[in-house]
């Protein structure tokens, strides 16, 4: 395909327009202002009448399943009926749904930020040839990571108790009212001082291994030479070991924890595929963006049809694994595993089995069919559709996962959450364009270009 | 297969760069080239043939979607109707239990649906005798040109030259 054409300029930096940053901004604003008016309506609207209903059918669900499922699930029940009976903790639920909303968007920005540095990892382990034109999308990425580091942890400092069952003391008190004996036995790894301990060093990790390679790439593009691709192959590579073991642990941490009873062997892995498709619908449709604004032009459609390739292979394995995970559960039908489930099909009123399908259908049948054939794969228009389908599709996903354990019955999807998310986006967009700005947009001496710029799959 | 059968000239490269770049110059001259043979894929030739783009996803597509949906038809018949059966405490037609074959049915269905329409569309396959070689150095370190004579206008002579000032080794004829 790219034959017959001249190999446009590789000399090329992004200029990040005062016009692109207002948008960014004003963006940001009205994200703001969404926020601000859902948190008015969430304390200040009829919500009280309609919180104490769907408590009412949130402790009905809760009592349903203990019925139907035995012993095991009785632990659950009463669980529940513990949090309906801190009544306290209701009059404030909109403060829940803040710290739960941060968290839903802290965690799945953290992860596709995390991604572009799992990209060139894993890229540089490969040895990849094709990548190398455009990997300062990639690169650029993670340098969203402090800001994302910062809001998980407050959000945990301030309302971590709102978020995690776990973090309430009683519940390791021997003979206490509150006393858990499956949550008190997950105490070693479980508490306070462990917890904010992982969390700060997931992020200090990542980061500085990201800042390294960054380097690293800054270096290679003034000095050249081959010395600095086998150090990123290095350090790519240690990266993947590290990323590796923190992805499946962070995964726990961030969300499996969230429902403390529950566990899943798939967890680390399915929260992984989420994160990664999102990030690879991230980097694409920058990708796509930076050239419908007249850059990266030598990015060819080969390329083009391989991210293609890549958001629509990873739409399908984010759904197989949902999908293992599923369907080991809904066929063993073990109580105590189950209620995942049945609290998102059925508990809360019903409320989660909207998000529950929408995550489904953004995530695999919309991406699946419509990136199927080879031409969509490097049509912008269809790419950008796949893209924020994905993007999106996540975020449900990320708030199926998150809100059913933190606010509950008390959940929607109104202005606070649009709010939040948009705030996330136009951050996120913000930092991303303004790291692309902070070097040539092509490695230019990066020694597998030459390749990258003949990539043709044909 | 019939459409095979003919008289053509055969033109032998000895390098993949120089039938690359024959091909169009012998377009331009006006020479319609038939196929090209090469022991290896070369980047670019689909585009320089101008041969028009396979359609074999669609019939992927289509088989797929055959697979799918008789292997469904096949589970809820069967277990929900035909001999309704609760296994593992599930209702009889449990779709998230047929996932798993809805899926290997697709695929069964797909790759036997796609070999099958290779065959026939190639000539190949049990029962078909006739196979026609242009050369047999093509499956070895030559790059073979078949140039069918009836799509042709030019003459022999013409043609011949041409393939030889586009750099071919040889020119052969061929007949079936």
């Amino acid at each position: 395909m790219a034959s017959g054409h001249s190999i446009p300029s590789i000399e090329e930096r992004f200029e990040f327009t005062s016009g692109a940053k207002r948008s960014l901004l004003i963006g940001g604003g009205v994200g703001l202002a969404l926020v601000l008016l859902g948190a008015y309506l969430a304390a200040n609207g009829g919500g009280g009448h309609e919180v104490a209903a769907h408590g009412a059918e949130h402790a009905a669900a809760a009592g349903h399943a203990a019925a139907e499922h035995g012993a095991a699930a009785a632990a659950h029940g009463a669980d529940a009926h513990g949090a309906a009976a801190e009544g306290g903790h209701h009059a404030k639920s909109w403060v829940a749904r803040i710290w739960a909303n941060l968290w839903v968007n802290g965690v799945y920005f953290t992860g596709m930020s995390v991604v572009g540095m799992f990209f060139l990892s894993y890229n540089y382990l490969a040895q990849a040839g094709w990548s190398a034109v455009f990997k300062r999308v990639p690169e650029a990425l993670p340098a969203f990571l402090p800001f994302t580091g910062a809001v998980l942890l407050i959000t945990f400092l301030l309302g971590g108790h709102d978020l995690f069952h776990w973090t309430h003391k009683g519940l390791y008190e021997v003979g206490g009212a509150e006393y858990d004996k499956i949550i008190a036995g997950k105490q070693g790894y479980l508490n306070t001082p462990f917890f904010l301990g992982r969390l700060v060093i997931y992020f200090v990790v990542w980061y500085l291994m990201w800042k390294k390679l960054r380097n690293l790439s800054l270096q290679e593009d003034e000095i050249g030479g081959t010395e600095f691709y086998e150090k990123s192959i290095r350090l790519g590579t240690a990266f993947l070991v590290v990323f590796g073991v923190t992805s499946s642990t962070s995964a726990w941490d961030f969300v499996m924890s969230i429902d403390t009873h529950w566990f899943s062997t798939m967890f680390g892995w399915y929260t992984l595929a989420s994160w990664h498709v999102a990030g690879l619908a991230v980097i694409t449709l920058t990708i796509v963006l930076l050239r419908e604004r007249g850059y990266l032009r030598a990015v060819n459609s080969s390329h083009l049809r391989d991210l293609g390739k890549f958001v629509f292979a990873f739409s399908i394995f984010w759904t197989y694994v949902w999908f293992a995970q599923f369907l080991l559960i809904y066929y063993a039908n073990l109580p105590e595993e189950t209620i995942y489930f049945i609290e998102r099909f059925r508990g809360h009123g019903g409320f989660y089995k909207a998000p529950f399908f929408i995550t489904l259908f953004l995530n695999f049948f919309f991406p699946f069919l419509i990136l199927m054939t080879r031409d969509a794969k490097f049509t912008h228009s269809i790419l950008k559709v796949a893209c924020w389908s994905v993007i999106v599709g996540h975020w449900f996903d990320f708030y199926t996962n998150v809100m059913p354990g933190t606010v509950g019955a008390e959940a929607s999807i109104g202005p606070l959450e649009w709010g939040f998310f948009l705030i996330f986006l136009c951050a996120f967009a913000y930092t991303i364009a303004n790291q692309l700005t902070k070097a040539n947009l092509i490695p230019r001496n990066h020694p597998m270009l030459e390749e990258s710029l003949h990539h043709d799959i044909a | 297969m019939a459409e095979l059968s003919g008289k053509y000239l055969v033109g032998v490269y000895d390098d993949d760069d120089t039938v690359l770049h024959a091909v169009p110059k012998l377009r331009k001259a006006g020479v319609k080239i038939k196929e090209v043979y090469s022991p290896f894929p070369i980047h670019g030739l689909d585009e320089a043939l101008g041969h028009p783009r396979t359609r074999i996803g669609i019939a992927a597509f289509m088989f797929g979607v055959t697979g799918c949906c008789a292997v469904l038809t096949l589970m809820i018949w069967t277990m929900g109707y035909d001999w309704p059966m609760i296994i593992g405490g599930k209702d009889p037609i449990s779709i998230p239990n047929y996932i798993p074959i809805t899926f290997e049915g697709t695929v069964l269905f797909t790759a036997f649906g796609m070999v099958t329409t290779f065959l026939i569309s190639n000539g190949l396959g049990p029962g078909t005798h006739f196979h026609p070689r242009f050369d047999v150095r093509a499956t070895d370190n030559k790059f073979i040109m078949a140039i069918e004579m009836s799509r042709n206008s030019m003459s022999e002579e013409e043609i011949s030259r041409a393939l030889k000032d586009s750099g071919a080794e040889e020119v052969n004829i061929k007949q079936f």
